[in-house]
């Protein structure tokens, strides 16, 4: 399934982040956990620290980072939806009619200079299950994964695709796991484990566990090393979802709810409402 | 520019910055190995700038199918290597193989068409920078990386293989230098004869970066085991040289040493 917005981008009801990266590869194995997904991640330190990473525009030439904030609050505003397109796989042949859509979705979105105003966003969802037609044909699904991060490159957009890694092979999900710039995974946490529930604090309320393996490097080689990669997610009166971090440090120790502020991408006085 | 020498450069034969050996002995196949945890991508962008060294005349032959140039020229930027310069200089060749797509055997041309033809033009570069007597031996081709190489070709690693032969032979024919990565945990739950023992087979330097046994940390990001087969010792014999230290990239450069030397 594919959802994609004309206007103000691209956005999945599935998650509700604004990402400023490439590719997002996410293993699921619950995909009832994917709902309202928030993710804060503790960037803001970064900001200070990289300051030397920013390149400023120098003779015309455009400007870019390397460090993103990814726990930016979406505006409402980009949210509503005027154009949300769902397009279903089930009768077309082969993935050339999707890699179709998703070229001329992008080519909407040109890589500018400047202050993006409109973000694209394309989100695939279980990919390689067992009901997608095209669950057998590895290749095909990784040179269409290729050619879809090739041309997100070159666009104002995010890729965000979940597979269950289960299902696939070892050496195939190996490969998505390197195509991906960034890397999540999810997992339920078995009800009524004692000994589980004696390590984490709040256990009754946790419905499972994300792990961040690899973030974005895109223009640098400097790996990102969070303090944390492990986060608990729970669900608040059904309604959102919250992220808690689980290896908290004993300075740092605020959870994960919610940040009022937010910091901006690129060292530049031009601050967009989406970094590109 | 930072002209030390390091731990790296050591293990590669690279130490002596002030003789003309820049790069890697010519002729050599090395190869780069890495995983999902920790990326090797740092050691190909060593390697491009060593080979770009304003006092040599080393030609770069770059093959993407990983990053657009804008990265690679980010990267290299902050190291203090401009790639926009060289590549108007003719001093770096980049082929942008991110949408390079081999077509199937239905439209008469095979799959390794596409693989064929990128040969040619390697070929080809490499024929042209030959003819220059003080390019002669200071090419180097890279391949970034063989792993996409293979989805690009629908998975046929037979003909990527025999693109890595071709290739091979322009080590020997024309002494250049060819240096590629792959990702190692691809292949480490296939059985038979991989795509990536073949490659091992071929390398003279082989390369791989891990991460740590004990997990992330801020101060070292994995380390670095490189294998040095074939070394000459100057009375006819060879040896193999096995070097282990850890690592710590940086934005303009990257710290190795040996674990436990690091306060």
């Amino acid at each position: 399934m594919l959802v994609h917005q004309e206007t103000q981008g691209l956005f999945l009801v599935l998650y509700q982040v604004q990402y400023r990266l490439k590719m997002i590869n996410l293993s699921v194995r619950d995909t009832e956990q994917e709902k309202d997904l928030r993710i804060a991640w503790q960037y803001k330190k970064y900001f200070g620290e990289h300051q030397q990473n920013f390149e400023y525009q120098r003779n015309g030439k455009p400007e870019y980072c390397n460090d993103f904030d990814l726990r930016k609050p979406l505006e409402r505003h980009f949210l509503s939806g005027q154009c949300i397109d769902c397009i279903s796989l089930q009768d077309s042949p082969n993935l050339a009619t999707l890699n179709d859509r998703c070229s001329t979705f992008l080519a909407q979105l040109p890589r500018c200079d400047g202050n993006v105003m409109c973000a694209g966003r394309i989100a695939i969802q279980s990919f390689c299950a067992p009901q997608c037609e095209y669950s057998n044909m590895d290749w095909n699904m990784l040179s269409f994964i290729r050619s879809l991060k090739g041309m997100i490159r070159s666009s104002n957009a995010v890729a965000i695709l979940t597979f269950p890694p289960s299902v696939v092979s070892s050496s195939f999900s190996k490969r998505l796991q390197h195509l991906a710039d960034t890397l999540l995974s999810v997992r339920a946490i078995p009800d009524e484990d004692k000994e589980l529930a004696k390590l984490l604090t709040g256990y009754q309320d946790m419905v499972g566990l994300l792990n961040l393996h690899k973030v974005a490097r895109i223009n640098t080689q400097v790996p990102v090393i969070l303090e944390a990669t492990t986060f608990s997610i729970k669900l608040l009166k059904r309604r959102s979802l919250v992220l808690e971090c689980l290896n908290q440090a004993p300075v740092d120790a605020s959870s994960g709810t919610s940040y009022a502020t937010s910091g901006s991408c690129s060292g530049s006085s031009k601050t967009g409402t989406l970094d590109f | 520019m930072d002209r030390s020498s390091n731990l790296l450069d050591e293990a590669l034969g690279l130490d002596d910055y002030q003789t003309k050996s820049s790069s890697v002995a010519s002729g050599r196949v090395v190869l780069i190995e890495d995983c999902v945890e920790t990326s090797g991508a740092f050691v190909l962008h060593h390697l491009i700038k060593r080979s770009l060294t304003p006092h040599s005349s080393g030609i770069v032959i770059f093959v993407a199918f990983a990053q657009p140039f804008s990265h690679y020229d980010r990267v290299l930027r902050k190291m203090g290597c401009n790639l926009v310069v060289q590549r108007d200089n003719k001093r770096f060749l980049f082929f942008d193989m991110l949408t390079l797509e081999c077509p199937d055997g239905d439209g008469g041309k095979t799959n390794e068409g596409g693989l064929l033809e990128l040969y040619g033009k390697i070929h080809e570069a490499v024929e042209i920078c030959a003819l220059s007597e003080d390019n002669r031996n200071c090419i180097t081709i890279m391949i970034d990386d063989i792993s996409l190489m293979e989805v690009a070709a629908n998975g046929s690693s037979n003909h990527v293989l025999d693109f890595l032969h071709y290739c091979y032979t322009l080590t020997t024919q024309f002494g250049c230098l060819l240096v590629s990565l792959n990702h190692e945990d691809i292949y480490s739950s296939m059985e038979g004869p991989t795509l990536i023992l073949q490659m091992e087979y071929l390398a003279d330097i082989m390369i791989k970066a891990e991460p740590l046994a004990t997990g992330l940390a801020t101060d070292v990001h994995g380390q670095l085991t490189i294998l040095n087969q074939g070394i000459s010792d100057g009375l006819g014999n060879s040896r193999n040289k096995l070097r282990n230290f850890h690592f710590k990239v940086k934005e303009n450069s990257v710290d190795y040493f040996y674990p436990g030397t690091r306060g």
